[in-house]
């Protein structure tokens, strides 16, 4: 809401500079974006000129040069504009004075005349966008006259954001109530106090009539008529007004129009009644797929919800959002039908969504306005008519009431409310004060107040507690609250949940690994699952899709946190990176809750969890599932190249040590099995379990999908967050005695097949050696002709111990032959 | 015996002197003092000499083995001393060379860095940490944060719909879980929720996503006072202990009163011009910075959870809302609010 500050004084004068009215406001809670100078910067140097001639040019064809009489005496001009001619008086600008924009003007040799100054335009002055003509003054005023006195200039102009709950800030008057209620300065009788006089013949109702079909829809509609209009430009303070106001001046009737919405936050609309057949309006929703062309020369296809305002041809306008060119008032109208309704705020607001059309009159609207702002719009708006159009106003105003509308809100204030919920007492006769400044009526019961809240503040104050805002407001909120803590009913021991606590050891344990923490988007391209070569009927080829999306390419929620990643890690390469290690532990969305079974978790983990795992749940389920994964990927080596050597890519193996430490860090088992994925390597994937839960992937990625992104090659992981915390030990072990009795080592040697896995090697030996076999580790892997084809030897480093007494040679020896009994039922045998 | 016993005493001593390396000494032991030695083997012949020699012979034999065997200890002590000095010498490295293989660094980033500080700021003064689901009801994020169907202030935030879900959205706030945190708890409650939120807006200062923490405090009795004091200590934990407040009137549909806070520049010290005497970049020359949305839980929204306990003529609280790019660009100089998406390693390696 742009507010010219000279208008806003013509109601309320604060008497301060505008900036201190601008810093005021904004700690009253009302937002000055900005002050913005309309116009030149200075009044200086402008004054009223009279043209006492204007010859052609010598040299020029388009120019004239003119004697301007400048009240001490007279002057030459030399004058661009083809319309400038003797007698009339002008605006004109002297040597010195300083243009919108800041530059100063001289005095200038014009094809060899000199020029002592500069006979102006509206758009030089910027009080219009009129620049064929020069702007032409009331013959009255009086050469010298400052030009500052005839219209405003460097007019200082508030842009107040205005919340939208403060319709009443959306004119020019309830700006000025609010100056009145935060400075105490007077305010202004108000501008709809005093109707003009009916000098018209006959009725309205005689040359017009208005029908409301949908009466919830169109609480209000009133008419006036008027006689006798004489359409032309308005005169220069109005259109200087509504310039500085941000709105193009266009003709007085519809100049007036703006004019009164400005002040009243009322918006009009003006028809040229001679262009209504029989002059009967109604007012009904349109038709499924009725079009219709509004003034902005656009054909609109409408629906069944939008409201229309029709003569007996078919629309005429969009209600409350935009008029139609049929019944548009032009320099030919002599009659015109003032419309002033009220809308109901939500059609409104969905129509002009719908539409993708939004005014300035349906911006008011659709924060509902009240039905009883109608008469004060026809009010300031018919003065205007008389004044500036020379109309006669009809006696009798057409008002359909659709809804009568409620009774003014009566609301209790409760004095130890105000000081209970603020914190800080206020005096109740400041209360009284700052409300009845405000528009309010109050009256002191006991402690308390009885409140009655104006029709403009009708929607927005509907409870006490607005009432304590508004006291509070005005009262001074950062000047006066005090600084205090939640005391006796205060907070008592905050923390992290168990699931924070690991997920943040969780984030750390992959960082002190080497990896960096990356912040990938959760939107993806609806094509990512197939990049990833992921079939069609895969869970994680049904994305939830957004409907309203910034772009194609953003318009799927990501399923998985891989693509992301190989996102990070393709831009980083471009950009000439050769060694990443990026991880991120965020969340991915499914839109159904995953079935139970590999990748997805297990049956505790198949409800939409948060990842607090349960707390905070609310009533209602989340409504897509949505799981928290932790992810990581490897490009080129994951230690650097040193002076040692080192810096080999980082392959299978160098990633599931990562894994494996990750899972230590949060003492989770781990467990690994092949297990094919359709972007992975189809030899060097496996299928991740923790705590014997299924959790996830780990593997090289496909040559293909390392393709798709340009990469040569990434090796990574991905796994559920639910799983690896529910299998976490850390924090919750208990003690066991290692230290009492020595623990007895030794090494073993296994040849098998090629084609038995080291699991199943190590689960046959820790089985077959029962109780006493601690622990039993691979640390080497040969492969050698002396083996044979397709065998491989296995070393693994046992620990044996007894909770109770010191292992003996035979125990251990017994142990050693039940163990190479039970290698070979797996094609095993012991290299000795 | 004993001119013998000397001869070999003095040869000894002049061998164990001139002795050059730890293994002369150790041939020099074996020669003087070994099993088969000349004085090993007097002393072993001692039992057959005539009684009155016995005494003279042992102890001169002893005293001379014993001299020995202590020179010779000195003697190796002081070369295994020496030819250690001279082997550490040889192994000198150059110590300027890097450390191999270099260990990788991770990195943290800076938007889970700044969240965790505001929770740890937060957790001190007593408050839980609460998180919920980005994709969310419509009811969450709007009805029940008094956004009341078909009103205005639902354009306040061009939200994401979920295809052929229309009550489906992307959350715009954190403040859903506002209502779910209350649905699950009876008051008194005081909960901080960091997550990521979705506006459908995108350029230099908007990103479609970006993290908010939203703050919920319900009990009897808190105040307006008790929401300032309360961001006054999360706001210095954030930006230093001098830092003060500015609290401006404002709406938001889901409290009431409704403020928006300032924090004093960090930068200028509030004062809007830096020491060399030009206007401070960070704060516009303003002194303030805007930093958080906050006020008084409206009680419409209280009313959505009255069968929960949430009575509002008995208890009533606060709820605040930051956003987390934006601390970390004012704590960290990052100019651009999508430069936290980009994931540049090269920028992130700049925040260990």
């Amino acid at each position: 809401m742009k507010v010219p500050y000279s208008w806003l004084r013509e109601y309320c004068d604060p008497g301060v500079a505008v900036e201190e009215l601008a810093e005021r406001l904004v700690m009253t809670g009302s937002e000055v974006e900005r002050i913005e100078v309309v116009g030149p910067p200075s009044a200086q140097n402008f004054i009223v000129g009279k043209v006492l001639s204007a010859e052609q040019h010598p040299d020029a064809d388009r120019l004239r040069v003119c004697t301007v009489a400048d009240g001490e005496g007279e002057r030459t001009i030399v004058c661009g504009a083809p319309d400038v001619a003797a007698g009339q008086t002008v605006a004109v600008a002297l040597p010195g004075a300083r243009m919108p924009g800041g530059e100063k003007l001289r005095t200038a040799k014009l094809r060899g005349v000199a020029s002592e100054g500069m006979i102006l335009a509206a758009d030089e002055l910027e009080v219009g966008e009129d620049h064929e003509g020069i702007l032409v003054l009331d013959e009255a005023l009086a050469a010298g006259t400052p030009l500052s006195e005839v219209i405003p200039l460097a007019e200082p102009v508030l842009e107040i954001e205005v919340t939208p709950n403060r319709i009443d800030c959306f004119g020019v008057h309830g700006v000025a109530r609010e100056v009145h209620a935060i400075s105490a300065a007077p305010l202004a009788a108000d501008p709809w106090a005093e109707d003009v006089v009916a000098a018209g013949e006959g009725e309205a109702s005689d040359v017009a009539s208005v029908a409301v079909e949908v009466p919830e829809l169109c609480p209000r509609f009133t008419a006036r008529v008027f006689t006798d209009v004489t359409v032309g430009p308005s005169p220069l303070w109005l259109r200087a007004r509504l310039s500085a106001a941000g709105q193009r001046p266009i003709n007085n009737v519809v100049d007036i129009t703006n004019y009164a919405m400005l002040l009243t936050a009322q918006p009009l609309h003006a028809f040229d009644l001679d262009k209504v057949p029989g002059g009967a309006l109604t007012v009904r929703t349109a038709a499924e797929g009725e079009k219709m062309t509004t003034l902005d020369d656009v054909e609109r296809t409408l629906d069944a919800e939008t409201v229309l305002v029709c003569d007996e041809n078919g629309p005429t306008g969009i209600a409350g959002i935009m008029g139609g060119q049929v019944s548009e008032v032009s320099a030919e109208t002599t009659l015109v039908l003032l419309e002033v309704a009220n809308w109901n705020g939500t059609n409104i607001l969905r129509s002009s969504r719908r539409l993708g059309l939004r005014s300035e009159a349906s911006s008011r609207f659709e924060k509902q306005l009240h039905p009883e702002l109608c008469l004060r719009a026809q009010v300031v708006a018919s003065k205007l008519m008389v004044e500036l159009c020379g109309a006669k106003l009809v006696p009798g105003t057409i008002d359909v009431v659709g809804v009568s509308w409620p009774e003014p809100t009566r609301l209790r204030l409760r004095g130890a409310r105000v000081s209970g919920l603020l914190g800080m007492e206020i005096a109740q006769s400041d209360q009284v004060d700052y409300l009845e400044r405000l528009g309010f009526a109050a009256e002191a019961d006991g402690e308390d107040l009885e409140v009655t809240v104006p029709p403009d503040r009708h929607y927005d104050v509907t409870r006490e507690v607005d009432l304590i805002e508004e006291v509070a407001r005005v009262h001074g909120i950062d000047e006066h609250l005090p600084t205090t803590l939640p005391a006796a009913a205060g907070p008592v021991g905050g923390g992290l949940s168990r699931e924070q606590r690991l997920r943040r050891r969780a984030e750390d344990g992959l960082r002190d690994l080497g990896f960096d923490q990356v912040v990938g988007w959760s939107f993806t391209d609806p094509r990512e699952p197939a990049r990833l070569r992921i079939p069609f009927d895969d869970i994680r080829s049904s994305a939830v899709m957004l409907s309203n999306p910034l772009s194609e390419d953003q318009s799927a929620m990501r399923t998985m946190v891989l693509g992301s990643l190989l996102d990070v890690a393709a831009r980083n390469v471009a950009r000439g990176a050769d060694r990443l290690a990026l991880f991120e532990a965020a969340s991915v969305y499914l839109m159904e809750a995953p079935p139970t079974g590999r990748n997805v978790g297990t049956e505790t983990t198949n409800r939409p969890i948060g990842p607090l795992g349960g707390e905070f749940r609310g009533e209602r389920a989340a409504p897509v599932a949505e799981l928290h994964r932790v992810a990581a990927l490897a490009v080129g080596p994951l230690g650097g190249r040193s002076w040692r050597g080192g810096g080999e890519t980082a392959d299978f193996f160098s990633v599931k040590a990562v894994l494996e430490a990750l899972a230590a860090q949060l003492g989770a088992e781990i467990a690994f099995a092949p297990e094919p994925e359709p972007f992975l390597h189809p030899g060097r994937a496996a299928a991740v379990s923790l705590g014997g839960v299924a959790a996830g992937w780990l593997g090289e990625i496909h040559p293909l999908v390392c393709r798709a992104w340009d990469l040569d090659a990434a090796v990574g992981f991905e796994i559920d967050a639910a799983p690896l915390l529910g299998a976490a030990g850390a924090g919750e072990e208990t003690y066991e005695d290692v230290t009492t009795f020595p623990a007895a080592y030794q090494d073993l040697a296994v040849v098998v097949p090629t084609t038995v896995a080291a699991t199943e090697v190590r689960a046959t030996i820790l089985g077959a050696g029962g109780e006493l076999l601690h622990s039993a580790e691979v640390f080497d892997l040969f492969e050698g002709e002396q083996l044979g084809e397709g065998r491989k030897s296995l070393a693994l480093g046992l620990e044996f111990r007894a909770p109770d007494r010191t292992l003996t040679d035979e125990d251990v020896g017994g142990l050693r032959e039940a163990i190479k009994a039970a290698l070979e039922t797996i094609g095993g045998t012991l290299r000795e | 015996m004993l001119e013998r016993i000397e001869e070999i005493r003095a040869e000894a001593v002049a061998a164990i002197d001139a002795a050059g390396s730890s293994a002369e000494l150790e041939g020099l032991r074996v020669r003087y003092l070994g099993r088969k030695a000349e004085l090993t083997g007097v002393l072993r012949g001692i039992a057959d000499l005539p009684p009155e020699e016995r005494g003279e012979v042992g102890g001169v034999a002893n005293k001379a083995r014993k001299e020995l065997e202590a020179l010779l200890e000195r003697a190796t002590e002081a070369q295994d001393a020496a030819e250690l000095d001279s082997q550490l010498l040889a192994d000198r490295v150059d110590v300027t060379l890097p450390g191999a293989p270099p260990r990788p660094v991770g990195h943290q980033h800076l938007i889970a860095r700044t969240t965790r500080q505001i929770e740890d700021i937060m957790i001190g003064l007593g408050y839980h940490v609460a998180e919920g689901p980005e994709v969310e009801h419509d009811y969450y994020n709007f009805t029940a944060l008094n956004h009341p169907e078909g009103h205005p202030a639902r354009m306040l935030q061009d939200t994401f719909y979920v295809q052929s879900h229309p009550d489906v959205l992307l959350r715009t706030h954190t403040s859903p879980m506002q209502i779910r945190a209350m649905e699950t708890q009876p008051p008194p409650i005081f909960i901080v929720v960091p997550g990521k939120v979705y506006r459908r807006d995108s350029d230099a200062t908007h990103s479609p996503m970006f993290h908010q923490m939203e703050g919920l405090a319900i009990a009897e009795g808190l105040t307006l006072a008790d929401l300032k004091g309360t961001l006054l200590a999360m706001c210095q934990g954030i930006f230093g202990g001098e830092r003060e407040l500015r609290l401006r009137p404002h709406f938001f549909p889901f409290t009431e009163p409704s403020i928006e806070v300032d924090v004093s520049c960090f930068q200028c010290g509030g004062s809007g011009t830096l020491a060399g005497g030009e206007r401070c970049n960070l704060c516009k020359g303003q002194g303030w910075i805007e930093i958080l949305g906050a006020g008084m839980v409206d009680p419409n929204v209280l009313g959505f959870v009255e069968d929960y306990g949430y009575d509002a003529e008995r208890v009533q609280g606060f709820a605040f809302g930051l956003g987390i790019e934006r601390v970390a660009m004012l704590r960290h100089g990052v100019p651009d609010l999508r430069r936290f998406f980009d994931n540049d390693v090269r920028m992130l390696e700049q925040f260990s």
